[in-house]
Order: structure tokens, then C-alpha cells, then sequence
């Protein structure tokens, strides 16, 4: 008897366990409750648990309330596509918009000091991919998703999209730059 | 007027009815097919990430990316599944397929389903990934054969528990069913789930790309989607885990530990795995941490751990048979005297190590509420999943398919020293690809993406390390020696069908199937076979891997910006 054929005993489920086998399965869901208890402790203990307030929204009200956003703050102009750079007050409100095929507007923001991000999408789903502090999160169109993010170093990051948007998906880039 | 022609093979003994062996022949060969399409456009993926290399432009890239995730993930595994499925009913038990006709057209439905999606994707208006997130569309016809393609697969499954009905009303097996076909049943039970959750969101965006249905909810859509894409590696993993089992009792006669182990770790991937599809929606707006706790410890962790149980109870009942049949010294003899030059043999012992080691840990690291921040949608995600599905899955049953040939076609398999080489090819190449795509994903790089170095961008750049391109350079090596190995099946089997030795109805030379171990070898030295301390010494060394490499995780998290 293999187990291309019917178990000899009829009532297999009286069959005694190995003990090999009961040690194992032992460990093993030992090990599953730790897994699990490490996410809960994370949230009490942790720095890094991604919030989860999300507002419905529509593309023109979440680019309006963007606009509105970048006109109150914007300090400058930069870069090769002459993007506003915002410097919103420490501990405020920040809002990136992502479309085909930009991160929109560039953020200035202040190391060590918390901000309130508001993302969405004005068209297709995209990816936050903050590098290289490796955040990466999940842009849903009409959906505005509300969380916090403290800056730990100073410097110049990049927004990657890295949920697949057509064919100019490669083109979407954009920067955070973080300041002391 | 049923059809009651049966053969019975000369080398095994197994029973074939004839619309059944020319049924799992059908989908097996479209299986070949759709994997060796599907790996040629694997291999242009490949050679165009290797920057150095930047095979095609990005249009040909999508479209590229797209039918190979198809074709691979899932018209070659699907098909064969569906071979798997009809294998483990009406030929384990020795019946008749249940209603060949339904049979024949839902295989019919398949092919017409998957040429269908092909064609879509080969024109280049559907390049939308194989997850087709809406509100990016395709042609109306991708979804429809999409559509099409899984209604065929969902007949099959009922034949399959239409053939499960007729065997035990017709007597053709005494007692419970053996433990492949039981673990065949779990993986067609997943399969139901799995097809109606893909019927419930790709019927909707089908009306929805005609201009029948408004709008389709972009959240909504990745929860029901997921449902379908998650629950279908779960069929995967319950079809490959059969067939390791399949391939223990072929090469060594060897049986479960215990019945009531293996069974129960089955049943798990029922209960457990479909809700876990939220692991996908860690890093989503709009879903609450305590439903993504909630699925991902209770659910999915109970269906890790059914993993686990098959992790160990696979590799010790081929150490309990082959310390029952005498190789008893030291920890090893039992792994060291194994037939490492069968392919059978081969490949699914690859396929074992590959899917515990380096899917199956990644996998349940990433798959931690927050862990998946640092990884999500980066190329570390396809790293994993081509150690699960290519590595585990796929090379599995590219083992099975050496053992099937001379069986079913009763043709000897050609180029025998090729053959030999083969898993092991095969195997390295493929944990070359996952183990680089997920060193390139852990410094960052974005999956899906045709250039990481932003040369289109108008200066607007980011400068991955120079790791990352070392990383993608090593993964187009290990995709071309993947690729070659890959290739070397297709060819073989296909060789063998069109130009092997035929076998006529005499039995081999040598025996293909071993023995069963008998209770009184089991027995013998006082039971000792079952004491396993390999597979114990072997299972402590995965533990411990896991352990350190899920901490370190929890490390790398730390040290990030603050989250909140």
C-alpha cells in the first residue's frame, strides 16, 4: 500500500501520530502564534504601521484640494520638469497626487518631523515606492488614503511607481526631498 | 452508450479508460504547449531587465511581461492541472471519466479560451499584466477568453468529482480514497472557490470594457480579483504537494507517516488559505489592520502550517521507506542512495527544497501586516512567487510528465542523459532568477518596470545601487540557463512523443514504479523506519532559517522612516 492506493486501515483517523511528527507540528504551531502576535505588538511598540483612514473621493476633488495645497505652500520651482516644490508647516497636512505619468508636486519636508500625507490616484492604480527608505504603498483611484510619515534622514528620495500604469509606467518619477 | 474500454498498463498495473487516457494526453500536450510559449516570452523579460542587455522597447516589454505571466501562471499550470485531476480519479481508482463529452468541451473551451487571451495580448492593445487592475483596460475579447478558459476548467472539475461519484457507486476502490487523490479532491474543491471568485470580478469587467457596466471599484476589484489569484496557487500547492506524494509512492513505494497527518494538513488548505487573499491588500487603503491581522495570522498562518506538515511528512515517508527497505545508517544514507539521476526522482526533490526554502519562507515574511511595507510591488514579489510556482509547482510537474510519457504513450523517453541534467538545469536556473529578483527587490527596484535606469525621463532620475544592476545582470544569466532547461523538457517530451522508442504492450526493462514497503518492512528493527532523523535534522535547519530571516525583517523595518 503507497499513497497511490486506499490507506489500509478504513479508519484512518484512529491511527496513532509519530512522534516525529507531533513534535513538529508542535513547533510549528508555536511558531505560527508568535507570527501572529508579532503584528499586534508592532502596532504598540513600532514605529512603522501604515494608517488605514481612507476617504472616497473623485480625481477632481482630490486635485483640487492638491492644488489648493500647492498653491498655499509652494517656495519654488525646480527641476527638469520645473516642478512647485512644497514646504508644508511641520506636522501639517501633505498631499501628492499621482496621475499618468507624474508624482505631483515635489515635497520639502523637514527631517525628524511628522506629516499627515493624503494620496490618491487622478486616473489609473499606482505605487508609492518611496527609495531608498523602501515605503511602498498602494494608490487606488478614488479612494484618498490618510497616514503619517516621519522622516529619519536628511537627503533626496525618490517616488518610483511601481504598480504597472500602461505603457509609460518607467516614465512616473518623482522626489521627496528631506531637509535638516 | 457509455464507453467501458479499458487497458491495463503492462508496468504499473493502473487501469485506463480510454477517453480518460486520451483526455489527460490532450490537456497534458496543451500544457507543453502554453509552457513553452509562455518561457520564450519569460526569457525576452529577462534579457530586457538586464540592463546592460534591454532586449525589447517597453511597448514590446508589457506586452511581453503579460503573456508570459498568462501563459505560464496560468494556461501551462491549469492544463495540466486538469490532466493531474483526471490522472488521480479515474485512473488511481480504476473507474471511468465521468461524461467524456462535457470533458472534451471543456477542454475545448480551454484552448479556445487561451488562443483567444493570446491573440489579445499578441496584438498589443491588452498589455495589462495578468492582474488587469481595472480602471486600466484591455480588449473586451482578453477578459472574454479569460472567461471562456475558466468555464472550460471549471467543467473539468466536475468531471473529476462527477468520475470521485461514479467510482464509489460502481465499487472500483475499497475504503478511503488514497492520499494523492485526496489531495487532488482538496485542490479541485480550491479550484471551484477559486474560479467563481475569478467569475464574480472578470464578468463584470468584461460588461464593463464592452461599456455595459459603468464603473468597476478599483478596491473592490483587487479584493474579489485576489480572491481568484490568491486561491489559485493555492490549487498549486495542494496539486504539487499530491504529486510530491504521487512521486514518493512511484520511486520508493512509500507511504504517509500517518494518513490522519497528511490528510488533516489537506483539509487546512480548504479551510485556511482562500481568505488569506488580503496579504495581497497589506499596503491598500480603505482595508482595516485588523482585518489584514486577522488574515493573515489566523488564516493564512493555519494554512502555513499545512505547508510545513507536508514539508516534513514528504521527505520522511521517503526516509521511512527507504530506512524500512535497509539504507538505516547514519542520518543520510536514505537521502544519499535516492536515484538522483531519475528525473523524476530529481525534480521533485528541487521542487521540494526550492518551494520551502525560498518561496515558502519569503512568503510568509512578507506576508506580515507590516513587513510588506518594504517589499510590496517590488521585484522581490515575483521572486518569491518563481520560487513557489516555477520552482515548486512547475518542476514538479515536469517531474511527473517523465514518469507519464512512457505510461500513457507508451513511448520511451529520448536524449536519456539530457533528461538527467534537466531538473537539475531547470532548478538552478529558476532559484537563480528568484534569488536575484528578490536581492534586486529588497534594495527597491519596482517590479513590472522596463527601466530602472529612467533614461526617458527627462532627467528626472533615481541611482538604484549598483547591486541592483548586478542583481538584474545575474538574473538574466540564471533566466537563460532556466530557459535551457525549460526548452529541454518541452523538447524531450515532445520528442519522445513524435520519435520515442515504442514500448507495444510489453513491459519495460525496468520496472517504473516501485514496490510498495510492506507493513512487515515497516515493522522490521522495531518500527525504527518512522523514527526519520534526517528529515527532523533537515526540517530543524529550515526552522532555523526562517527564524533569523523573518527577525532580520523586523530589523530592516526598523530602521526606515516612521509610519503611521
Amino acid at each position: 500500500m503507497s499513497s497511490l492506493s486506499p490507506p489500509i486501515k478504513k479508519l484512518w483517523w484512529n491511527e496513532p501520530i509519530h512522534k516525529s511528527e507531533l513534535m513538529w507540528i508542535t513547533l510549528v504551531f508555536v511558531w505560527g502564534l508568535i507570527m501572529t502576535f508579532m503584528m499586534p505588538y508592532w502596532h504598540v511598540v513600532g514605529k512603522q504601521n501604515l494608517g488605514t483612514e481612507t476617504y472616497k473621493t473623485t480625481p477632481k476633488a482630490f486635485q483640487a484640494s492638491t492644488e489648493a495645497f500647492v498653491e498655499q505652500y509652494t517656495v519654488r520651482n525646480e527641476g527638469p520638469r520645473n516642478f512647485p516644490v512644497v514646504a508644508p508647516p511641520v506636522g501639517g497636512d501633505v498631499y501628492m497626487l499621482a496621475r499618468l505619468w507624474d508624482w505631483w508636486p515635489i515635497l520639502e519636508l523637514k527631517k525628524g518631523e511628522t506629516y499627515r500625507f493624503h494620496l490618491s490616484s487622478l486616473d489609473w492604480q499606482h505605487g508609492f515606492s518611496l527609495q531608498p527608505a523602501n515605503i511602498n504603498i498602494q494608490v487606488v483611484p478614488n479612494y484618498e488614503h490618510v497616514f503619517t510619515l516621519t522622516p529619519n534622514a536628511a537627503g533626496e528620495y525618490s517616488v518610483i511607481c511601481n504598480e504597472y500604469c500602461g505603457l509609460g509606467h518607467h516614465l512616473m518619477i518623482g522626489k521627496i526631498l528631506v531637509v535638516e | 452508450m457509455i464507453n467501458n474500454n479499458f487497458r491495463t498498463c503492462p508496468d504499473t498495473g493502473l487501469k485506463f479508460h480510454e477517453p480518460a487516457e486520451k483526455l489527460i494526453k490532450a490537456n497534458a500536450v496543451a500544457a507543453v504547449v502554453f509552457l513553452l510559449t509562455g518561457g520564450l516570452f519569460g526569457l525576452l523579460v529577462g534579457l530586457t531587465r538586464w540592463q546592460a542587455v534591454h532586449l525589447l522597447a517597453a511597448d514590446d516589454f508589457y506586452m511581453a511581461l503579460t503573456a508570459h505571466g498568462i501563459n505560464v501562471l496560468i494556461f501551462w499550470i491549469i492544463f495540466f492541472e486538469i490532466a493531474v485531476l483526471y490522472f488521480c480519479s479515474s485512473v488511481l481508482l480504476g473507474c471511468r471519466l465521468a461524461t467524456p463529452k462535457w470533458a472534451w468541451t471543456g477542454f475545448l473551451l480551454m484552448v479556445a479560451g487561451a488562443i483567444m487571451n493570446n491573440v489579445m495580448v499578441l496584438q498589443g492593445g491588452s498589455s495589462v499584466m495578468m492582474t488587469s487592475y481595472v480602471p486600466l483596460e484591455a480588449h473586451p475579447l482578453f477578459y472574454l477568453g479569460l472567461i471562456l478558459f475558466a468555464v472550460g476548467a471549471l467543467i473539468g472539475c466536475f468531471v473529476f468529482f462527477g468520475t470521485l461519484v461514479i467510482a464509489k457507486a460502481e465499487k472500483t476502490y475499497e475504503g478511503s480514497l488514497p492520499l494523492v487523490t485526496f489531495g487532488a479532491v482538496t485542490a479541485a474543491i480550491i479550484a471551484v472557490f477559486t474560479i467563481v471568485s475569478g467569475a464574480i470580478i472578470l464578468l463584470p469587467t468584461f460588461l464593463w470594457s464592452v461599456g455595459l457596466v459603468g464603473e468597476i471599484d478599483a478596491l473592490a476589484y483587487r479584493l474579489i480579483w485576489w480572491a481568484f489569484g490568491h486561491s489559485s496557487q493555492q490549487i498549486n500547492v495542494a496539486a504539487h504537494v499530491s504529486v510530491w506524494y504521487a512521486i514518493a509512492a512511484i520511486v520508493f513505494g512509500a507511504r504517509p507517516l500517518s494518513e490522519k497527518v497528511s490528510r488533516t494538513a489537506f483539509l487546512m488548505y480548504i479551510l485556511f488559505l482562500q481568505i488569506a487573499s488580503a496579504h495581497h491588500l497589506l499596503v491598500d487603503p480603505g482595508v482595516s489592520s485588523n482585518f489584514k491581522m486577522f488574515n493573515t495570522s489566523y488564516a493564512m498562518y493555519l494554512a502555513v502550517m499545512a505547508s510545513m506538515v507536508h514539508g516534513l511528512t514528504v521527505p520522511g515517508s521517503i526516509e521511512a521507506a527507504q530506512r524500512a527497505r535497509g539504507h538505516r545508517a547514519g542520518l543520510f544514507t536514505w537521502l544519499r542512495k535516492a536515484p538522483w539521476g531519475n528525473p523524476t526522482f530529481s525534480g521533485m526533490f528541487i521542487s521540494l527544497v526550492g518551494f520551502g526554502f525560498l518561496g515558502g519562507i519569503t512568503g510568509v515574511v512578507m506576508g506580515a501586516e507590516q513587513i510588506n511595507i518594504l517589499v510590496h510591488n517590488t521585484l522581490y514579489v515575483p521572486g518569491h512567487f518563481h520560487a513557489t510556482v516555477v520552482l515548486g509547482t512547475t518542476l514538479a510537474f515536469m517531474a511527473l510528465t517523465y514518469w507519464l510519457v512512457p505510461i500513457l504513450f507508451r513511448r520511451e523517453i529520448i536524449w536519456k542523459g539530457l533528461a538527467r541534467w534537466q531538473p537539475y538545469l531547470f532548478g538552478l536556473g529558476m532559484a537563480g532568477v528568484s534569488l536575484f529578483l528578490m536581492g534586486a527587490g529588497t534594495l527597491g527596484v519596482p517590479r513590472r518596470h522596463w527601466d530602472i535606469g529612467f533614461a526617458a525621463t527627462g532627467g528626472v532620475t533615481h541611482e538604484f545601487p549598483a547591486a541592483a544592476y548586478t542583481m538584474l545582470a545575474l538574473n538574466g544569466m540564471s533566466v537563460i540557463v532556466a530557459v535551457i532547461g525549460g526548452a529541454a523538457f518541452c523538447l524531450i517530451i515532445v520528442g519522445s512523443l513524435l520519435f520515442g522508442k515504442k514500448l507495444g504492450e510489453e513491459p519495460m526493462a525496468q520496472p517504473c514504479i516501485a514496490k510498495p514497503v510492506t507493513e512487515e518492512e515497516y515493522a522490521a528493527d522495531g518500527g525504527s523506519a518512522f523514527a526519520i532523523p534526517g528529515t527532523l535534522a533537515l526540517t530543524a535547519v529550515f526552522f532555523v532559517s526562517f527564524a533569523l530571516y523573518y527577525f532580520i525583517n523586523w530589523k530592516y523595518l526598523a530602521e526606515t522612516w516612521g509610519i503611521g
